[in-house]
């Protein structure tokens, strides 16, 4: 797994690449943590992630909740039609705010 | 603050332990390990195996040294385990005494009794590696959905209206249109579909997970593979079925059940689970060990002197299910998904095992079922008992109750089919199932009958009106299986018919089914797709297809569109109606001074029931003004019912002042007059009688 930052004025946009799972999700939450301070807005660029497990669902609900708890905004942008259908099946869908490109994202973070 | 008991004291290769703690039982996740837990009364010494994911050789076997063992207990935590990606089970050693009732063998993996989760069966119908020596695999759970403000909604047993569904059977279909077909998910996208029929119950068939390969073989004649479809036979208790989520290729279906759980309960609908604690999967001796049989055979199963299994389930083995240890066990199941997942409501199959002793003796005040009817987490949920088992015991009126279980009532179900094919000596009879059978349940009221007329077991509605005998034969067991006591009539001809009058008639017949149903005091039960009029092609034991023989058409809902909504209807009527759904016992007679009783019988002269043996027509009238006990005021209610195969005049009671009878629904009448909305009744034009066609019903509504 990959993680690459890069601000685009307001907005921290991180993409992550490959797999997160119960292996790369602590690796995930150490590279994005510390980028959170108050009133952050993040938006994730999910786009080249091929999978998530269960481990890799609870990480990016923990990582949103720590987000939202310090009044910042979390979007996630590009997610695969699978991964999608995956976390509106098992609930994990309704907390986050989605959009399809990286443009809109910023928007919805505006 | 952190804990101070969470580091390892000891290491096993590179696997770091420290004694583990014995509660709760199974493999439960904690500071940086998991803790691992499992008993057993007669193993000598217990082995832990941990396995990569679907691989089959074993990564590591670390066994329970003796120190960490508390009692019978082996408690054990393992540190730094990947949760996603293994599988673990035990070995356990002991002695091979049949006779004495041990069968341990340390050559096998054994199942966790309390895995949360299974591996094995990811997907339905995946063809297994038979090669594999560990086919039902242990995981680890993410136990920590986030249920929100989710809680069981203990709707008032009164008001409920149970739909019973088979999970894969529901929208396995092409015709369902759902992303997901045969799932869980499946469901969440049909729940448009339930809440317009409207229901407010499901009751899912065995979603423990089971193997469906279980006694597959393939059809002698026809070469079709028959599979464990119902799923009546668990290879454990605390894990939903793998196969049954659209996510179970990625072992996510904990998450997912209880998605749809929360789903379902936003929309008003709860959640029964049908449950199967008197048989394992292990079969007899000749059967697989998988779990059960290994770690303490001599605890779980019914064995007779000579060592053999008691087989009062008919499927091989007796779970021992009023052994201490074993109904802890059961009450451990229950609980979990009471609290964990929500459930609203359990029913239990072949429940009268589970008041048997341990060597197959009917017990008067059966330990479980009374920790069962007693226990605070339990203490809302709804218990229903199909009230015997294979075994003889038929328990139906009285099966020990402690004032909570309700029951499958089977003579209502065989009652109300004698009463529409037009049997003899039958009002007397309907007379008591339709008040919610006091004569059964006389102390208890009618919220102990659960009232149905289909289930799973047996024909579909539209089979029971269009065949006399079952037709079984694609079962491969020569039509022997399935109950030959169907009380079911073909309406004049064996199976599909092109003759319109048949058709009539037999469209009739299951109108006037679903509204004796729903107008009878007690929980009414249906099952899935009568009200399009699935059609199992007269096989009344469908357990072994997993095919269109079984699936929902949903393509009927189109071609039956007219059953659709008299079945809606009807639901709608019943809920629209305090006085159809009494929590205690109608009293005929009149103690509000309304000047009528809350319930009165009626022939085809108003006041005058014919009970005779050659009677055929029986008509009753509850008063609006009794409904809740006074409490409620609703309006009259009256149903004439004429199950004789000419018409009659029904003389109407008259009504109190000011009030006039409306046509809520009349079986005979061609759609759309044959039923209206509730509150949508037009006046009757006759005031003093109202004829009822030949095998038909007339519900009427004074307001």
């Amino acid at each position: 797994m990959e993680i690459n930052v890069n601000p685009v004025g307001q907005v921290m946009v991180i993409e992550i690449a490959g797999e997160i799972d119960s292996n790369t999700a602590p690796q995930a939450q150490e590279r994005i943590l510390p980028l959170v301070q108050p009133g952050a807005k993040i938006l994730l660029d999910m786009s080249s992630v091929e999978y998530m497990s269960s481990a890799g669902l609870r990480m990016l609900l923990s990582m949103y909740r720590q987000i939202t708890r310090q009044n910042g905004g979390l979007v996630l942008v590009g997610l695969a039609e699978e991964i999608k259908d995956t976390m509106s099946i098992t609930g994990f869908l309704n907390f986050f705010t989605t959009r399809d490109t990286v443009d809109e994202g910023l928007k919805a973070l505006a | 603050m952190e804990r101070i008991d969470i580091h390892p004291t000891h290491a096993h290769g590179v696997f770091k332990l420290r004694a583990g703690r014995p509660l709760p039982f199974g493999a439960t996740q904690v500071e940086g390990g998991v803790n691992f837990s499992v008993y057993s009364r007669h193993a000598s010494s217990c082995t832990l195996v941990l396995l990569k994911k679907r691989q089959s050789e074993p990564m590591a076997e670390i066994p329970f040294p003796d120190e960490f063992r508390i009692g019978n207990v082996f408690a054990m935590v393992v540190f730094g385990l990947d949760y996603d990606n293994i599988e673990y089970g035990f070995r356990m050693d002991g002695p091979y005494d049949p006779q004495a009732g041990h069968r341990f063998d340390s050559s096998k993996i054994l199942l966790d009794p309390y895995a949360k989760v299974i591996g094995g069966r990811d997907v339905w119908g995946g063809q297994p590696d038979w090669n594999d020596i560990y086919q039902h695999r242990g995981r680890i759970v993410f136990d920590d959905f986030d249920w929100q403000s989710d809680r069981p909604l203990e709707i008032p047993t009164e008001d409920l209206i149970i739909y019973e569904m088979h999970v894969r059977g529901f929208t396995r279909h092409p015709s369902s249109g759902v992303k997901h077909p045969g799932t869980f998910a499946g469901i969440r996208e049909k729940i448009p579909y339930l809440k317009e029929l409207g229901v407010n119950c499901i009751e899912l068939m065995p979603i423990f997970e089971f193997d469906e390969f279980e006694n597959s073989r393939l059809h002698p004649e026809t070469r079709e593979l028959l599979l464990n479809y119902w799923g009546y036979s668990q290879v454990g208790f605390f894990a939903p079925k793998a196969g049954y989520a659209a996510t179970g290729k990625f072992s996510m279906q904990v998450d997912e059940l209880k998605a749809l759980i929360q789903d379902l309960h936003n929309n008003g609908i709860e959640v029964f689970l049908d449950v199967v604690f008197n048989h394992t999967a292990e079969g007899n001796e000749h059967g697989p060990t998988i779990s059960f049989r290994g770690i303490d055979n001599q605890t779980y199963y019914m064995l007779t002197p000579e060592g053999y299994y008691y087989n009062f389930s008919g499927t091989g083995n007796t779970l021992n299910c009023n052994n201490p240890i074993v109904r802890n066990m059961v009450l451990d199941c229950l609980r979990y998904w009471a609290a964990e997942y929500h459930i609203d409501g359990f029913r239990f199959d072949l429940a009268s095992i589970l008041g048997r002793d341990p060597w197959g003796a009917p017990l008067p005040n059966p330990p479980l079922l009374e920790n069962l009817a007693f226990d605070p987490i339990l203490a809302k949920c709804k218990l229903i008992a199909e009230a015997w088992d294979a075994g003889g015991l038929y328990q139906v009126g009285s099966f020990p109750s402690y004032g909570r279980w309700a029951e499958w009532n089977g003579k209502y179900r065989d009652t109300i089919r004698k009463f529409l094919k037009g049997d003899m000596g039958q009002v007397g009879e309907m007379a008591q199932r339709i008040q919610g059978s006091p004569d059964l349940y006389w102390w208890r009221g009618p919220t102990a009958s659960i009232n149905f007329i289909t289930a799973h077991d047996g024909f579909t509605l539209a089979d029971l009106v269009s065949y006399n005998h079952k037709h079984n034969e694609a079962n491969g067991e020569n039509n022997n299986d399935g109950s030959n006591d169907n009380d079911s009539w073909n309406c004049g001809w064996e199976g599909p018919s092109e003759d319109p009058n048949i058709n009539a008639l037999r469209s009739r017949q299951m109108k006037n089914a679903v509204a004796l149903l729903m107008v009878s005091q007690g929980i009414p039960m249906l099952l899935m797709g009568d009200e399009i009029a699935r059609t199992q092609q007269g096989n009344n034991n469908a357990y072994c297809h997993d095919n269109e023989l079984s699936w929902m058409d949903w393509t009927l809902l189109k071609s039956n569109a007219d059953l659709f909504r008299f079945f809606k209807n009807c639901i709608a009527f019943r809920k629209a109606h305090a006085v159809l759904r009494n929590r205690t016992h109608l009293r005929n007679h009149d103690y509000v001074g309304s000047g009528y009783p809350d319930i009165s019988w009626h022939g085809v002269r108003a006041w005058q029931p014919d009970w005779s043996g050659g009677s055929r027509t029986l008509a009753f009238m509850l008063c609006g003004k009794h409904a809740h006990n006074g409490q409620t005021q609703d309006n009259y209610i009256y149903v004439a019912m004429n199950m004789h195969w000419e018409a009659h005049q029904f003389e109407l009671p008259h009504l109190p002042q000011g009030l006039q009878w409306h046509v809520f629904a009349n079986t005979m009448a061609t759609p759309p007059e044959d039923i209206w909305e509730p509150g949508g009744e037009p006046l009757l034009e006759d005031q003093q009688q109202c004829l009822v066609g030949p095998r038909s019903i007339a519900i009427l509504v004074g307001k």
